[in-house]
């Protein structure tokens, strides 16, 4: 046993009362570090593992040399006066994930990937980059279904699965990766099971939030490549400007009724979503899916032209869509190419770009303007709730009620109290309604369209106009539970 | 002359109200030095004053090698040698080594696992994120005792900042 001299570093201080060299006594480095670290108990875990082991950024000197290249490491012999100094090492890095540098795949994988395996395109080189992949589908809904469904059993070794919505019965037309035993689960977990009873041998990573400009290159950085299944527009662009400063690869593909596109936007070698579309659309002007409806079977068609395209970059093989865009039309069964290129004054991927950040995509897209306006109509008219109607209706009050949905919306569900008068022939019917004494309510499906039409009463002189506020989906909350809701 | 500027934060609900204060040339050159090392990682040292355990002040960046020699696009080291000349060069100007910068190419300014399982205690991680070889944002992070977080740390006055610097 001699005295050894430990000399502690500045970032360990603080764990040695401030101390910058502890005099302990030992016969071998191990032992003065054991002395050490029995004495201050708090280093213990910034010197070692939790297998016990030295961490690899801890380097230990005995007089100036580092053990790692002395004879018996930290087994070697000190004499008194020696001194041992603690070095830092400073290491760090940009991703998680290890390099893998050969996969090795199991008997019970060569089965699952046989025919992968005996393709040339793919072959064993092919499957192993599958599985060392890492993929991230934003919004696990219509066309995230399908295409997270082929990649899993594809032998995509990593999913991510963005999404915070739960599972409803009005997505089961469409949205297969979920079943009906999941209505009411989070769509993330009632994914993640399906996906992996597909295949086991992958790995699926859950991010249960709304992406938005504070999350999403946190998010998109981890992963190779990006599905965008989103279904509105601020999102859309938000997945877009990500990629794009990440430098990583968008498979986009958007369905409407009928009608789909899947692209491939990958600044780095093409044009992006913005060389496309350089400004979103009006809110309102194009509608959403739950508004307008969608075939059950197109995001089947797109969701799985988007895991084509995910794969094909992946293995490097064929002609990804770069700088096309495809389209499809259900009906008449016709795809159709379009060539696009990349704009030289597109503001985030073009020559001089002016955007080098994530932006409020919610203003970029007006949806905020458009919801105070929203706001600011609805409660800017007079309302009746589906209570009140309901018993001034029973009361035999002489009410006239209009409902200003279009006519193939009342097969799906309407008051019988109702006449019709769709939205768009509101205006040049209102002199039909003008000398009646009654009060009129007005009704839709939300209450957003009937309270325009209350407005364009009030400004033809009415006073007696209501809006049902909430629309029909309110009347089936307070009054008619049997009221079907879309 | 283009003027331009580098996004500093990090004061974020939770923070541990430690501010650290860097000086505009100081940005300036750990800017310069990340954007020529585009698209690999680019570490240096932090040299300053721990005034107390609210306020450390940077006044010198040194830029180290990447001792790396593989997957340098995404990983960085310095070595043992090259930190032990760091405090040399340190204490020799009446400083200390505060803490370490580097870049994180393609991607945010933020500590990923990596970063959080190699950390030291007490030293100041400051982090510059590099997009497509334009350094955008620099936040600055310190390690939890338990080493389960990062912590984020003020730069500057206070709330996120933009500190101009000018291209030379």
């Amino acid at each position: 046993m001699s005295q050894i001299t430990v000399i502690i570093p500045t970032p360990l201080r603080g764990y040695a009362e401030g101390q910058d060299s502890i005099v302990v006594n030992a016969g071998t480095v191990a032992e003065a570090l054991t002395e050490l670290t029995s004495r201050y108990s708090e280093l213990s875990r910034h010197l070692y593992s939790e297998d016990g082991q030295l961490r690899s950024f801890v380097n230990i000197y005995l007089n100036d040399e580092d053990i790692r290249y002395l004879e018996g490491r930290d087994a070697a012999g000190v004499q008194a006066g020696d001194e041992i100094r603690i070095v830092p090492s400073i290491a760090g890095g940009v991703a998680t994930a290890p390099e893998v540098k050969d996969v090795e795949f199991t008997q019970e994988e060569m089965r699952r990937y046989a025919r992968h395996l005996i393709l040339p395109e793919v072959g064993p080189e092919g499957q192993k980059k599958l599985k060392q992949a890492r993929v991230l589908l934003i919004g696990a809904g219509g066309l995230g279904s399908p295409a997270s469904l082929y990649l899993a059993a594809a032998g995509v070794g990593t999913l991510g699965l963005v999404d915070f919505d739960v599972v409803e019965h009005s997505n089961l037309q469409r949205q297969i990766v979920h079943g009906t035993s999941d209505v009411g689960r989070l769509k993330l977990e009632s994914a993640r099971d399906r996906l992996l009873d597909v295949n086991p041998e992958i790995e699926v990573e859950t991010h249960e939030v709304r992406l938005s400009s504070d999350n999403a290159l946190e998010i998109l950085t981890e992963y190779d490549i990006v599905v965008d299944g989103t279904d509105n527009f601020p999102t859309r662009y938000l997945v877009n400007d990500a990629c794009v400063l990440l430098g990583k690869p968008n498979v986009y593909g958007s369905i409407f009724r009928f009608e789909g596109q899947v692209s491939v936007f990958h600044a780095k070698q093409g044009p992006c979503y913005r060389c496309l579309y350089a400004e979103p659309p009006p809110p309102g002007l194009a509608p959403s899916c739950a508004e307008g409806g969608v075939l059950g079977v197109l995001p089947g068609i797109i969701g799985t032209l988007q895991a084509n395209e995910t794969i094909k970059l992946i293995l490097g093989a064929g002609d990804p869509l770069i700088g096309r865009l495809l389209l499809f039309d259900a009906l008449r069964v016709r795809f159709r190419e379009l060539k696009l290129r990349k704009d030289p004054e597109c503001p985030i991927c073009g020559e001089n770009p002016t955007v080098h950040k994530l932006i409020d995509y919610e203003v970029f897209c007006g949806i905020r303007e458009a919801e105070v306006e929203q706001r600011g109509l609805e409660a800017g008219v007079p309302i009746i709730t589906a209570s009140e109607l309901r018993a001034r209706l029973d009361a035999g009050d002489p009410i006239r009620v209009i409902d200003v949905r279009e006519p193939h919306e009342l097969n799906i569900c309407k008051l019988d109290e109702a006449e019709l008068i769709p939205l768009g022939q509101f205006p040049s019917q209102i002199s039909r309604l003008v000398g009646g004494n009654d009060e009129i309510v007005v009704i839709c499906r939300s209450g957003r369209r009937s309270a325009y039409a209350v407005r364009l009463l009030q400004d033809a002189g009415f006073t007696e106009a209501y809006n049902l506020t909430g629309g029909l989906l309110a009347w089936s909350d307070e009054v008619d539970p049997t009221m079907v809701k879309y | 002359m283009e003027r331009d500027s580098l996004r500093t934060g990090g004061a974020e609900a939770g923070g541990v109200g430690v501010q650290l204060v860097v000086r505009p040339a100081v940005l300036a050159a750990i800017r310069k030095h990340v954007e020529a090392a585009y698209p690999e990682e680019a570490p240096g040292g932090l040299l300053g004053t721990v005034r107390d355990d609210t306020l450390v002040e940077v006044v010198d960046a040194v830029a180290s090698a990447n001792a790396r020699e593989d997957e340098r696009r995404r990983r960085y080291l310095i070595g043992p040698d090259d930190v032990l000349a760091l405090e040399r060069r340190a204490s020799a100007a009446g400083l200390q080594v505060v803490g370490y910068y580097h870049s994180h190419p393609d991607a945010p300014a933020r500590p990923s696992a990596f970063d959080r399982e190699h950390a030291w205690p007490w030293y100041v991680y400051l982090i510059v994120g590099v997009v497509g070889g334009r350094a955008l944002e620099a936040r600055a992070w310190r390690l939890s005792d338990d080493r389960e977080e990062f912590q984020a740390l003020t730069i500057g006055e206070g709330e996120p900042v933009t500190i101009d610097t000018e291209d030379s």
